[in-house]
């Protein structure tokens, strides 16, 4: 990586990253952020982001991105995990185990169908 | 297969299962294939919505409608008239407290829709491992601005405008700390930020390290530039492991994009950062025992005056601020002093991250304008008491504060009025304590903790803390006296008058803070000897209720040291010297036969 | 002078060494530096202090007052699994005590001393930041438990009793 030495630079990685925040012409349908967070992870996440990465794998999905994010500040139903699929609201699921990441993947990703009993939020936050 | 134009959600919660949510679905999927909408039209249960008193509920989207109190005659007509119609049935709408219609509560639910989110504006947005997507949410434009655009003195008057006080706990301006450094004299000068959130109970430092480390490098770099500064050290706390791995981790990447290290963005001007791990010691959040700490010595305060804005890190000038406050520092440059002031009220401007923890539905962390009410933190955000309970206080400020009583739950949070309340902001650590708490107690252990934490270096706080403990271990086993509470009190204030640092001055708020206002709970283990919310040990016993039991030996076979016996369906007994008030029996009965009892 | 019982004292003092003479020329490294040896060593035994001293050039009151004055550091050896468990304020109003006295009573030693095989410690820490988990046990480095109650700490336990 080159140094950045000027605002055109900084704006060229600003509107590349902005895709991938945005997911437009990267290739992929969606991704999957988990909330990686010291509260999170002592309430498992580490389990939940291997299940969603193994449940992915399993199923053969690779235009569905998986990324760790820091505390959304939702710690009371942690683990969290946002859904984002392109064209849709995002959605936060809370309480996710990893055998709910796994009816996560199989109902909303490859089925499409938001699993609504997990659901803690529609929107961005 | 056709698009899906509307989705509707059922809450399918136990408590609209039992108002009849299943025969309200049925009918809704009835009807809907009676107008051959089943395939456009998506029908998904979902948990609880939480508010169970107006079930069943069925939200329908794009809109967002939300009915309450359907039943199955008239979801037949929210159908006909909505889904087919497009007409909102207004009977069913949720009314508010003043009867008006409500078609979207649920985008008003107070825990999302009142925060504002500046310092944790990425928190949970983008990948703490991307330097591009924190690019990508405007970072390191601020950086950029202050080198290219603005300068030094803009920087300083755009930080004046915005009113941003220290957010670790003094609450101190912090353009004047920053212009302090700037004009002291000395060609070396150092920036340091404090991340040695030792308060227990906060965790917003943390989670912006661990989720947003950017926002760190850039703000002390945006400080260095600004206060003529060549190095910066970041003092972690040895307790977050993943905050220190994150924000190396981003540091590399600064380096490797020029933002930070020799020549950022092509300048001349040269900075950098260095990670100090801490090793457990609570006053080494006080910023001269953290510079101690820093230089590799036992972390004790030094006198101030000198400040470390003229005399810090090796006698040279230094800027020390805490995690959340530089969070503050890139979107106030990039927005403007009067962008961040608009928000919070006269004397306390801008918005607070608060940890909300303990005996509340919602813990979690919060972002909202100052000013805000405590109710309203605590029953609108936080959701309230769980279980049923009362809440009894607010602790605020950790071991440096006091608490909120129920009769302050209006008081707007302001620096000034916590202060005038007896407690302080603090770092924002809010802990919620219910009627099982006992004031007393948690008095009790707020002195554990700085008597263990005292540096030892000034008489008041050394063996000052560790005679007020003592006098509160003595009234927790219900053997304090009248006078004991005298001396706490006169003990507390000479503490406080007399101590060398922040720890030590601030070290007795916790008891006399408790003494104002739980002064009853006080007099009750003295003079009753009595602990009001059967917490102090010596001071109660589990019993079980003959009428009530019956038998079944559950708590004889969970109990760890076999302090109850009893013959199978014949009533048990808890033996009281052997019982060690565990409570692990008052779990697992299901008759409600054992209780605590206070004499 | 204590002896330290490691079978391969030599080198773990040389990757010591290493990590010295790679932060040597910054100041002020003491901590550092003792964090580093106790990660390694497991704990600050009097050879370790007097080894930093003497590498550091730094007297060994010194470092003695360094290790006494911070809770982290330890000049006794610790349990295989360092239990710790979070004493912060949420956790101790949702009842960390009782998960304290629990573990006291399972392991049958006192806090910061290693059970009789060796296999446990039991620390006590201050707010480890999962306040919204509270209350909160973390075993090693990595293992978090959140929610904890006491009848769950024996099964707690046993999955690092059977790893054996």
């Amino acid at each position: 990586m080159a140094k950045i030495k000027s605002l055109e630079e900084l704006m060229k990685i600003k509107e590349n990253a902005m895709k991938g925040l945005k997911m437009r012409d990267s290739g992929k349908k969606g991704k999957i952020i988990v909330a990686m967070g010291t509260c999170g992870i002592a309430a498992g996440a580490k389990d939940t982001l291997r299940a969603i990465v193994d449940s992915l794998d399993e199923k053969g999905i690779e235009d569905v991105a998986v990324v760790q994010s820091g505390c959304f500040g939702l710690c009371d139903v942690e683990p969290t995990i946002e859904v984002h699929l392109e064209g849709a609201d995002p959605i936060i699921y809370g309480h996710v185990t990893p055998a709910q990441a796994k009816r996560i993947i199989d109902q909303h990703i490859v089925e499409g169908k938001v699993v609504g009993d997990l659901i803690v939020k529609k929107g961005e936050l | 297969m056709p698009a899906v134009e509307n989705t509707v959600l059922i809450c399918a919660g136990g408590a609209c299962i039992s108002a009849g949510e299943k025969s309200v679905k049925e009918v809704f999927e009835d009807t809907l294939k009676k107008y051959s909408l089943e395939t456009v039209v998506r029908v998904v249960e979902t948990g609880c919505m939480g508010a169970c008193d107006l079930g069943p509920i069925l939200v329908i989207y794009p809109e967002g409608v939300f009915y309450q109190k359907v039943n199955a005659e008239n979801a037949a007509q929210i159908v006909e008239e909505h889904i087919l119609k497009g007409r909102v049935v207004e009977r069913l709408l949720y009314k508010g407290d003043t009867g008006e219609l409500k078609t979207k509560p649920q985008e008003e639910l107070p825990f999302f829709t009142e925060q504002v989110k500046i310092a944790t504006r990425n928190l949970g947005v983008i990948d703490p491992l991307s330097i591009d997507e924190y690019i990508a949410r405007d970072g390191y434009f601020a950086l950029h601005k202050a080198l290219f655009e603005i300068g030094p003195e803009k920087v300083l008057e755009t930080l004046k405008k915005s009113e941003l006080k220290g957010r670790g706990g003094a609450g101190f301006p912090t353009w004047m700390k920053w212009d302090f450094t700037r004009k002291a004299q000395g060609d070396t000068k150092y920036i340091i930020c404090n991340a040695d959130e030792g308060d227990p109970g906060a965790f917003m430092d943390r989670a912006v390290l661990e989720g947003d480390p950017h926002t760190i490098v850039e703000a002390m770099t945006i400080a260095a530039y600004t206060v003529g500064a060549q190095k910066g050290f970041v003092y972690v706390r040895a307790e977050y492991p993943l905050a220190i791995e994150r924000l190396t981790f981003a540091m590399e990447k600064a380096r490797e994009y020029g933002l930070l290290g020799n020549n950022i963005l092509g300048t001349d001007f040269s900075f950098d950062l260095e990670i100090r791990i801490g090793a457990g010691a609570f006053v080494c959040g006080e910023e001269t025992a953290l510079i101690n700490s820093i230089e590799g010595k036992r972390g004790i305060p030094r006198v101030k005056p000198p400040f470390p804005a003229n005399k810090g890190l090796w006698g040279k000038p230094t800027l020390l601020n805490n995690v959340e406050t530089y969070a503050n520092i890139p979107p106030i440059i990039i927005n403007g002093g009067e962008w961040f002031s608009q928000y919070g009220v006269e004397g306390s401007k801008g918005t607070k991250v608060f940890a909300l923890a303990g005996n509340v539905k919602n813990t979690g962390l919060v972002e909202v304008p100052m000013g805000i009410t405590v109710r309203k933190l605590i029953y609108d955000i936080g959701g309230g008491i769980p279980g049923g309970k009362r809440l009894k206080s607010i602790q605020t400020g950790g071991p440096s504060g006091g608490c909120i009583p129920l009769e302050h739950l209006d008081t707007p949070i302001t620096y000034d009025n916590l202060k005038k309340l007896g407690t302080i902001v603090g770092s924002g650590g809010m802990v919620v304590m219910d009627e099982d708490s006992c004031m007393v107690d948690v008095a009790k252990y707020f002195l554990e903790f700085t008597v263990e934490e005292s540096c030892g270096q000034c008489t008041p706080c050394r063996d000052g803390t560790r005679r007020m403990l003592e006098i509160l271990e003595r009234i927790t086993e219900g053997e304090g006296t009248m006078e004991d509470l005298d001396l706490l009190k006169e003990l507390g204030e000479n503490i406080m008058a007399t101590s060398l640092c922040g720890l030590g001055q601030t070290a007795p708020q916790p008891v006399l803070s408790t003494m104002r206002y739980f002064w009853h709970e006080y007099e009750a283990h003295v003079l009753e000897k009595k602990c009001p919310a059967k917490r102090c040990k010596p001071l109660m016993r589990v019993v079980i209720d003959k009428d009530k039991c019956v038998g079944c030996t559950a708590c004889a076979r969970v109990c760890p040291v076999n302090a109850i016996s009893g013959a199978v369906r014949k009533p048990h007994e808890i033996d009281p010297e052997i019982c060690t008030r565990c409570g692990s029996c008052l779990a697992v009965c299901r008759f409600n036969a054992i209780s605590k009892v206070s004499p | 002078m204590s002896v330290v019982t490691c079978p391969d004292c030599e080198n773990l003092f040389a990757e010591l060494d290493r990590y010295i003479d790679s932060v040597k020329d910054n100041t002020g490294v003491l901590i550092n530096v003792l964090h580093k040896a106790q990660e390694i060593f497991g704990y600050l035994s009097e050879e370790v202090q007097q080894h930093v001293s003497e590498k550091l050039n730094v007297p060994l009151s010194q470092v003695y007052g360094v290790v006494t004055f911070y809770n982290f550091f330890t000049m006794k050896p610790k349990g295989k699994h360092q239990i710790k468990v979070c004493l912060g304020t949420a956790c101790y109003v949702k009842g960390a005590d009782k998960i304290m006295e629990r573990l006291q009573d399972e392991l049958k030693v006192p806090m910061n001393q290693p059970t009789a095989d060796g296999k446990f410690s039991i620390h006590a820490v201050r707010c480890l930041g999962a306040c919204s988990m509270a209350p909160v046990v973390l075993i090693g480095e990595d293992d978090y438990y959140g929610r904890v109650t006491p009848d769950e700490v024996s099964k707690i336990l046993d999955k690092y009793r059977r790893a054996e």
